[in-house]
């Protein structure tokens, strides 16, 4: 098992090598001035190109790639052109609460996916997998912004219940939580049904059945976990939906957190900005994929990584 | 799940009318049963109006082929069968349980029926890859119905679990229990389900096809067992079986059944001497019986008996077809195949699987060698070698005087032309998003041989050669039976025109009457054709009728070659006498009830780097017949 995290994490680094590439050439393909907005609109040419050579900008693009990289391997990722405060400095006070938000909103499409995919797996063909399903469908079609401004309607606006934006207490991670969970529990829903379903046609169900085990025992012990194995799966790839689907739920919620620096940072073309958060959200993808092989693994007595 | 209340809830009848109800030693009597599947076009009876009995210490055995209700009867009596959508529409269950009370298991609710599921009525069923949690060790799901129905707690539960374990002679029970099931062998894991099953010591065992996924050698032990534990605990025992070698040997009394209804029930002699009912009469004719070959060289059809018509098969006929004058048509020398197994951070080889181990014959012109061994032995791996299928690491084939193991791109596909393949599952190897047609005629693309019009007739011409008319081919493989998709795969097989056929395991997933039919068409086809034919079987019994010669494998080594006469009447090797002797036979005076009881397995083939097998080479005892001397005969 160790050796197996060991080459996990030695194959991090081509990824991460050909992601910053990636990223680097993508974001100077950007159309648009840096310098020129980083001086104001009313600058003149003079000032401009002052600002382009104290940001490095005037420096052919693979100078500038070298110095990107080096910096990079030193942990250095520069400062962010707008604010000229330290890019890492920018992003830390803004990663916890992206982090936080994701994990809450995998939390809630775990739950509530797995939930009415086992109902509808139980009650098949059946109402309540009619309905599972149609809620499903409806999450899976619903746009996630469109969700957001809904709840904030209802929830905030017209209850008053639960605040609208910001980060403060628990109560703000309900409603963008929920938002940025839903197309993730309808995927997880019709996963775990399909899964499930087969599962409860394997001969180990009807052996335990005929041991006497009640019904509740029979699904939640013994298909539960067969049933797991492949959605766990699931979770790893659905994780990146849900940091990629952060960016808009943020924008919509006003949520302090990386997907609205970067959407900020992508307006000002604030190039340090943009390269080290992707860097950092395949990092973190990676990271939680490998978490959940682990996972795979410990749900699962067949499988030995080696 | 019916809503109807129990009949006998515990306590509120009296003991006396209950014992009133069942003779003494009967465990389970079941009166006028009925089940049903509804499905939404039409409802299906799956069970007809069926009665019958069990008694203490007795074993009544039901037999019958895929789909005649035997496995629908045995779910009923669980009262599991609802769970596949069947419903019981009319009869009783009447059981005793162990506490003495007798109550109707069709008018039963939900909570007794669990009471008595696992503690008065224990079933094992016929795939023990499959029946067993994967993801639980054999300690927890052993001691998970003691916990149920004994109340008792983890730890006393596990301790009695060991105490399972032991009965069932599993060697190093204790570290067994901690095991996972994929951590065991098939054998083992059945020895586990057995332990599951009387771990609350039933009245009444239902043994749904518990050898039909097993080697012979295995399959004796574990039908050893049973019948030790029966005598043991003194239960009832339903044994639910097509093969009727293991009736032969287990059973007390027979149950044949035939599309959902009884057809004849009797005491065991009777039925195999002197059956009554003309179904019964034709499923006997189409078992094959180890011996009754015997004084014949060459191979025969089974004399088959129709069930509609009185025409008697023909008597044996034996089939020479052999053409030795040709030279062999192949020719396999000292032929090696290992696979690696890797471990470690840089996915090192430390050790290999040693699955062919200089294998070396010669196969003629219309001649069948068979290739027989037990699960592991690398029987199969032979034939993929031959087809190039699995890499091999030395050794040399021939086909029709030229080096194949050499060849690459369209000379092997060539090649592939010339050996064709019929696998073991007749479902899972033909496509079923095409139709049959297609299946047959894609070889005749592939290799350019037909196209167009000329395809097609060679295709109705193809299924005509294997009994099927030839507007087949226009329909899809669901629509098909196991036996009927078969032909279809040994049309296919045909479509190239090959000189050689590896046939693996071909029917060894049929119905007897239906495996009987097949190795009838194998059997013609190869008097008209010349075919020369691979057989690889682990059932000794049809390799006697279809083979004319006989290579038995172990270990990946052939340890004994030779005519099939020879090698039946005068085997020489010690693991050829085993395996001859493990092998059920379908006639009751001839079991043999107390062997010793053994727990061996079959020894693994794999191997460190560089720890060699040792190789005895083979020496002639007879004309043509080669026997491994190995000095430590013992050890099998």
């Amino acid at each position: 098992m160790l050796n197996y995290v060991l080459k996990r994490l030695l194959g991090l680094i081509p990824t991460l090598l050909i992601v910053a590439v990636l990223v680097f050439l993508f974001v100077h393909l950007l159309p648009g001035d840096p310098a020129r907005l980083a001086a104001g609109p009313e600058a003149d040419e003079a000032t401009v190109q002052l600002v382009r050579q104290d940001l490095g900008l005037d420096k052919p693009m693979h100078e500038q790639f070298v110095t990107y990289f080096s910096n990079a391997l030193r942990g250095e990722f520069g400062k962010s052109l707008r604010t000229k405060r330290p890019v890492s400095e920018e992003i830390s006070v803004r990663f916890l609460p992206t982090l936080y938000l994701t994990l809450a909103s995998m939390g809630w499409s775990v739950l509530f996916g797995m939930g009415i995919g086992i109902v509808s797996a139980v009650w098949r063909n059946r109402w309540p997998d009619r309905l599972g399903m149609t809620l499903a469908v409806s999450g899976i079609s619903f746009p996630a912004f469109a969700l957001g401004m809904l709840f904030m309607q209802v929830f905030s606006v017209q209850l008053g219940w639960l605040p609208s934006i910001g980060a403060d207490s628990w109560k703000h991670y309900i409603l963008p939580s929920l938002t940025l969970g839903a197309a993730v529990a309808a995927v997880m829903a019709r996963f775990t049904r399909a899964s499930f379903v087969e599962i409860m046609q394997e001969d180990f169900v009807r052996t335990a059945r005929a041991k006497g085990v009640s019904e509740p025992v029979v699904v939640l012990k013994h298909c539960l976990r067969n049933a797991m194995i492949p959605v766990v799966t699931m979770m790893g790839l659905q994780f990146g939906f849900l940091l990629g689907g952060s960016i808009v739920v943020e924008v919509v919620f006003n949520w302090p957190g990386m997907g609205r620096l970067l959407v900020d940072a992508v307006d000002m073309r604030d190039y340090p900005i943009i390269q080290t958060e992707v860097l950092l959200f395949s990092l973190e993808f990676i990271l939680i994929n490998l978490v959940v092989d682990i996972l795979y693994a410990v749900i699962n007595p067949t499988i030995h990584y080696k | 799940m019916t809503t109807e209340p129990a009949v006998n809830v515990p306590n509120t009848s009296s003991p006396a009318r209950d014992t009133a109800e069942l003779p003494a030693q009967r465990v389970t009597q079941v009166s006028n049963l009925t089940v049903s599947f509804a499905t939404s076009e039409r409802t299906v009876v799956a069970v007809n109006n069926l009665s019958f009995h069990v008694d203490r210490g007795e074993t009544l055995a039901i037999v019958g082929e895929s789909g005649s209700g035997k496995s629908v009867t045995s779910l009923s009596l669980m009262r599991l069968v609802e769970h596949g959508g069947g419903k019981i529409t009319q009869g009783s269950l009447m059981l005793r349980r162990n506490s003495g009370q007798i109550l109707d298991l069709a008018k039963a609710d939900g909570h007794t029926l669990r009471g008595i599921r696992g503690a008065d009525i224990a079933m094992i069923f016929q795939e023990p890859m499959t029946s067993l949690n994967p993801v639980f060790t054999i300690g927890d799901q052993i001691s998970e119905s003691i916990r149920l129905h004994q109340g008792k707690d983890r730890t006393a539960a596990l301790a009695e679990a060991l105490r399972m374990l032991e009965l069932v002679r599993i060697p190093e029970a204790r570290q067994v229990l901690q095991r996972h099931p994929h951590q065991l062998s098939g054998g083992m894991r059945q020895r586990a389900m057995i332990a599951m099953a009387l771990a609350c010591r039933p009245a009444l065992l239902i043994a749904d096809e518990p050898t039909t996924a097993l080697d012979v050698t295995i399959q004796a032990q574990i039908l050893q067992l049973i019948r030790t534990l029966q005598e043991e605990m003194h239960m009832g025992v339903m044994f639910i079986t097509h093969d009727m070698g293991v009736v032969a040997e287990v059973a007390d009394r027979v149950l044949v059944m035939y599309r959902g209804e009884k057809v004849e029930e009797g005491e065991t002699g009777a039925i195999f001497h002197a059956p009554q009912h003309r179904y019964t009469q034709a499923l006997l004719s189409a078992v094959p019986k180890l011996g009754t070959m015997q004084g014949h060289d060459y191979p025969a059809k089974f004399p088959l008996l129709q069930m509609d018509s009185d025409t008697r098969g023909q008597a044996l006929e034996p089939q020479k077809t052999v053409k030795e004058e040709a030279g062999p048509v192949l020719r396999v020398k000292d032929l090696i195949t290992r696979f690696p197994v890797r471990s470690g951070l840089f996915g090192k080889v430390t050790k290999q699987v040693h699955a062919v181990e200089k294998v070396s014959f010669d196969l003629y012109p219309g001649e069948t060698l068979a290739l027989v061994g037990e699960s592991g032995c690398g029987k199969s791996t032979t034939g993929r070698s031959l087809l190039r299928l699995v890499e091999t690491q030395s050794g040399t084939i021939e086909f029709a005087g030229q080096r194949i193991d050499t060849l690459a791109g369209p000379a092997l596909q060539r090649l592939r032309r010339d050996i064709q393949f019929i696998f073991q599952d007749p479902f899972a190897s033909l496509d079923p998003r095409v139709t049959v047609g297609f299946s047959i005629m894609e070889p005749l693309l592939v290799h350019k041989m037909a196209t167009g019009k000329e395809a097609q007739e060679r295709v109705d011409w193809l299924l005509e050669k294997v009994g099927l008319p030839p507007e087949f081919a226009q329909r899809y493989p669901h629509e098909f039976s196991g036996g009927q998709r078969q032909r279809i795969a040994i049309a296919r097989a045909l479509a190239s025109n090959p000189k050689v056929v590896i046939a693996d395991e071909s029917v060894s997933a049929l119905d007897v009457s239906i495996q009987a039919q097949i190795v009838n068409l194998l059997l013609d086809l190869q008097k008209e054709f010349g075919l020369a034919f691979l057989f690889i079987s682990h059932d000794m019994a049809v390799v006697e009728r279809v083979s004319h010669r006989v290579a038995v494998m172990y270990l990946g080594q052939i340890v004994e070659i030779g005519p099939r006469r020879a090698i039946f009447e005068n085997p020489q090797h010690p693991y050829t006498k085993k395996l001859m002797d493990a092998v059920p036979v379908a006639d009751p005076n001839r079991r043999n009830r107390h062997r010793p009881l053994l727990s061996d397995e079959i020894p693994s083939p794999v191997r460190a780097l560089g720890d060699e097998p040792l190789l005895a080479p083979l020496q002639e005892v007879g004309p043509g017949h080669f026997v491994a001397r190995h000095a430590v005969s013992g050890a099998f």
